[in-house]
Order: C-alpha cells, then structure tokens, then sequence
C-alpha cells in the first residue's frame, strides 16, 4: 500500500496535535473513574439525604462489585457509544471538505492505504481511550469493592472495545460517502439508533454490537458468557461488511478541489 | 517534440452541465503551458481530470504517456498538483508539511532535507518555515503549496491558479519561479490572469464553456491575431505640422484608416510592407517630432476578448494549431 506508513505517521501525530487523543482518553478515564465511585457513593448519598418519608421506608442493598461493573458497561452504552459515533465524523469527510485529500491524493497514496491509515488511526485511539478507562475502573474497583478477574475483566475490555468499534464504523462510512462532517455523524446516529431499536427484541439483540455489552459484563465477573461467540462473529461480520462499503464507495469516488 | 500531456476526446457531464466538451489537446514536454478562460470555463475540470481526481465521462487523458485513469499510482508518482485555494493540515508546520509530501514520494534522510531546503528556499519561505500553516496569510499559503509541488521535482507540474491570491510582489516571486522550472518539467498552469501568461507561457489554450477554442504558441497567436497598425506618438504642441503630416499620411497609397487620439495617430496599413518601410520616412521628411513609434500587437487580452465573445455568441469555431 503506497504511503500507507507516512500517513499513518501523520494521523497519529494530528490525533496527539489536535488533542483528539487527549479528549477521548480523559472522556474514557472519567467513565473509567466514576463507575464504581458512582455504584459504592450513590446508596450511601441517598441515605445521608433521608430514606424514610411519609411512613415509608426505602432500604438499599449494600454495593457489590456487580454493581460497579454495570455501571462501567451502562456508562460504556452512553457516553462511550456517543464518543465512538462522533469521534470519526470528520476524518474523511473534513479533508475532503478542506481540499487536503486532494492535496494527498494526487500523490503516491493509494485510496486504500488512505483509508486504513485513518482507520488504523482510530482504532488506536478507541482502544487507548477503552484501555485508560478499564483500567480506571479495574482500580477503583479492586479498592472500593473486590479485585475482579484480570483475564476476564481484559476480556470484557476487548468486547466494549469491539462493540464501540463497530459503532464508531457507521459514522466512518457516512464520513467517506459525504463530504461534510455533520451529515456523516447523522448516519452515525443513525446506525446507533437502528441497532438500539433492533436491541429491543430479544432473539436479535445478540447479533447487533449491544449484544456483545452482557457477555462483557458476565465476563468481568468471571460468569459464563451467552451467546460470546455468536455476536463477536456478529460484531465483527457488521464491522467487515461496513468497512469494505466505505472502501468500495471511495475508491471511485471523485474528490473535489477549492477553487 | 515529445508530448507530456494529452488529451483525445475529453469530456466530463456533471447532470445536465457539459464541464469538459470533446477536449483534445497537446501540451509538448518543457513548456510553461497555459489554460486560459473566463470563470466557470471548465480550466480546473480539466485539472481535475489530468491529475486523476474525476474521471471523464469519454475520451482519455495520459501524463507522460501513461493513461491517467487506468495507471493512476504511476501518474501520481511523475506529478504535482497546486490547489487554488490550498488549506492544508492548519496544525503541521510549514517545513513539517514540504516533508510530509517529500516522504509520500518515498524521499528521506539527506536527499529529502536538500530537497525540502530547497523548496522553501525557492518560494521563500525559509524564514517562515518552523510557523504552524494555521497563522499562515493565503499567499504564504500559496507558496507552501508550491514548495510542496516542487520537492519531488516532478515531470509535471499542474497549477491551478497557482498567482490568484498574491499581491504583486509575492505574484512576481512565484512567476519567477514557475518560469524557472521551464524546460526541468513541464507545467501547465490554469489561469484567468492574462498578464501571467503573457509573461511566462510558452503555449496557451484559450477555453470557453468547456470547449477548446485555440491551442498554439503565444507568439503565433499574436501574430495570427495581429493587425496592420502603427501607432505613433508625437510630441505635443506642434500644431499644424502634426496636422500637414496627419494629412500626408491619409493620402499615402498604403495608409487605410487613419484615426488620431490626442497625440497618437494610429494608422491601419492596407500594405503592411510600404507602410514599415515609408511612414519613418515621412516623420522626417515632414520634421515632425515622435515620443513613440512601434507596431502594434495584439495583446493577449485582445485575443482572449475576442475568441471568448465569438464563441460567446455563435457556435464556437475550434482552431487547433500546431
């Protein structure tokens, strides 16, 4: 792939220039904190504002490192899924609305090595972002609960990353079939909110990439997975058929200049 | 000669709008080659076409001999390609992004810092190398994006009004510099400046709503274009000498139309010949002082005006010349 190393250094150093890296890990390092300071506080906040009115009498279980981990994995649904949807909304369209993927296209880079790089490039800063904040909560919660599995809880690591790859695809085809960045985070939000309507009905919801969020969770607490293996297929069949779309449709796609 | 670019048939259609109209052009290796035409004339279509980044609707288009839509990487690697308005990556510096482009074309280590060196030194942007492009004016800009086009010494360079955003002196430098790669590559350069060409372009194409309308040297397009005329400027006040000579000139065999602007006369010659060789003679015969006397040619801008207002208003008359 002609220049695919020489742009991959570019999109990394633009990632660490422009502080997009920098956003998405301290994004994920809060998610990463909060989860189980939220499941361990929470309880014990809406105690000290009073549990008893008019008669009745609200008791809270005590906080389990259950709790903490399906704070993370809710938190990872929210927030996380957003960040992956918004984050690649400007990496094809914007150079191709700036006239810079003009600029390298008409050198020695391939359309194709153009497209890995970028997706290389994200990627690696999903995954530093996911890294930073399951390690967050891997501490808080080893110090605020129990330590839970590393194996596993490496593993459910690399299902929240999947999952939120495969969210973080739909917005990168809307990115490279237009050439404006909002329109490309629509499809985005488009593609999330499909999925979260087809999640809804239960025999579907293991074939879409929030099916991969409850075998990670079970996963963390060292509990048996259902259906892993069958929406990581899923996830991944997903992932690979939206990316080659986006492939397919820009390698012919003519590229405009500014004049 | 050998031929650098080439165009048989090209055509691109966006909808119902004909961009590009049966295109066939010639563009011989080494020239400083200009594509000239009002807005919207279909110039950087045509660049868009040669560099790869649209594909035509018919026709083709080779660079170097290679055709431009089926062997795309090995055109890319033999070229350069200046937007009009280049952007950029706002956060890289102005060295950082000569290099980035240095290493696309696989330079490194000593050759690639010569190279980059060099670029920012013949657009002058040495000094202001290690500034981030974001805090760069649109001419420092349009200088980067010809340092960038000119680090992989290309065979050739496509320019895209590579002088419509600089002020006369940053105009004058980057002309400077696209004249001194004459003969080191071949550059075609898109342009409604017309003193531009005039001042650097071998060959122009004149363009009109997509359509070619006269391809040659600049020199041949003056003198087929040109007109029999003289003019002549004489030194004021000198009352009814200019007026006996004004006369003199009427009645000679080989003066057509004569017509006098204040103080310059301007004859058409009906005999061009007689009219060089007779009409210094009567200056001095008459004793009439002159400031000036030359034959005129026809500028560019006069041939430019009259090419695109016929094809303006009757179906355009395509004239290919050698």
């Amino acid at each position: 792939m002609d220049g695919f190393a020489v742009f991959l250094r570019k999109e990394l150093r633009e990632s660490l220039r422009t502080n997009r890296l920098l956003v998405v890990v301290a994004i994920f390092a809060v998610l990463g904190i909060i989860s189980p300071l939220t499941a361990k506080y929470t309880p014990e906040l809406l105690k000290s504002l009073g549990t008893s009115s008019g008669g009745v009498t609200i008791i809270f279980p005590t906080p389990t490192v259950r709790d903490a981990i399906a704070q993370f994995i809710k938190n990872v649904a929210g927030t996380g899924i957003l960040v992956a949807v918004l984050l690649p909304m400007g990496l094809v369209a914007r150079e191709k609305e700036r006239g810079t993927a003009a600029f390298v296209l008409t050198k020695p880079l391939s359309r194709l090595a153009f497209l890995t790089a970028k997706l290389v490039s994200l990627g690696l800063t999903l995954t530093a972002g996911v890294a930073i904040g399951a390690l967050a909560t891997y501490w808080y919660t080893a110090l605020l609960f129990t330590p839970v599995s590393l194996g596993g809880f490496f593993g459910a690591s690399l299902l929240v990353l999947l999952s939120l790859l495969v969210y973080a695809s739909f917005t990168f085809l809307g990115s490279t079939l237009l050439s404006a960045q909002l329109p490309a985070a629509g499809i985005g939000l488009a593609g999330w909110i499909v999925v979260s309507i087809l999640g809804i009905f239960p025999g579907i919801e293991p074939y879409t990439p929030a099916g991969l969020l409850d075998p990670a969770s079970r996963l963390a607490l060292g509990l048996t997975p259902q259906h892993l293996w069958v929406s990581i297929a899923a996830s991944v069949a997903i992932l690979v058929v939206v990316l080659l779309l986006a492939l397919l449709s820009f390698r012919g796609q003519e590229l405009v200049t500014n004049s | 000669m050998a031929t650098a670019v080439s165009c048989r048939g090209l055509t691109k259609r966006y909808g119902d709008v004909l961009a590009l109209d049966d295109f066939t052009l010639d563009v011989p290796t080494g020239a400083v080659f200009g594509i000239l035409g009002p807005n919207g004339a279909g110039k950087t279509t045509l660049l868009r076409l040669l560099t790869g980044l649209a594909h035509p609707t018919a026709g083709e288009a080779t660079v170097g001999g290679l055709n431009v839509s089926a062997q795309a990487p090995a055109v890319h690697r033999r070229i350069s390609f200046l937007d009009q308005s280049p952007q950029y990556y706002s956060w890289m510096r102005g060295r950082e992004l000569v290099t980035f482009a240095g290493e696309l074309f696989g330079l490194r280590g000593h050759e690639l810092r010569t190279r980059v060196d060099e670029a920012l030194a013949l657009t002058g942007l040495t000094d202001a190398a290690h500034r981030r492009i974001g805090g760069y004016s649109g001419g420092m800009r349009q200088r980067l994006g010809l340092a960038q086009a000119l680090v992989n010494r290309p065979e050739v360079l496509f320019l895209d009004e590579p002088a419509s955003s600089l002020d006369p002196a940053g105009r004058h430098e980057i002309l400077a510099a696209i004249a001194a790669l004459r003969s080191a590559a071949t550059v075609c350069m898109s342009t409604h400046i017309l003193a531009d060409v005039e001042r650097i372009c071998d060959m122009v194409a004149i363009l009109n709503h997509g359509r070619l309308l006269v391809s040659a040297p600049v020199a041949e397009l003056q003198a087929r274009y040109a007109q029999p005329a003289f003019e002549l400027e004489l030194v004021a006040s000198q009352g009814d000498t200019a007026e006996q000579f004004i006369a003199a000139l009427r009645a000679a065999p080989w003066a057509g139309e004569v017509a006098r602007q204040g103080d310059v006369v301007r004859v058409i010659a009906v005999d061009t010949a007689a009219a060089g060789r007779e009409i210094l003679p009567l200056v001095a015969a008459r004793g009439v002082q002159l400031q000036r006397f030359e034959r005129t040619r026809p500028s560019l801008e006069d041939i430019f005006l009259r090419l695109t207002s016929t094809s303006n208003t009757a179906a355009p008359e395509k004239v290919q010349a050698s």
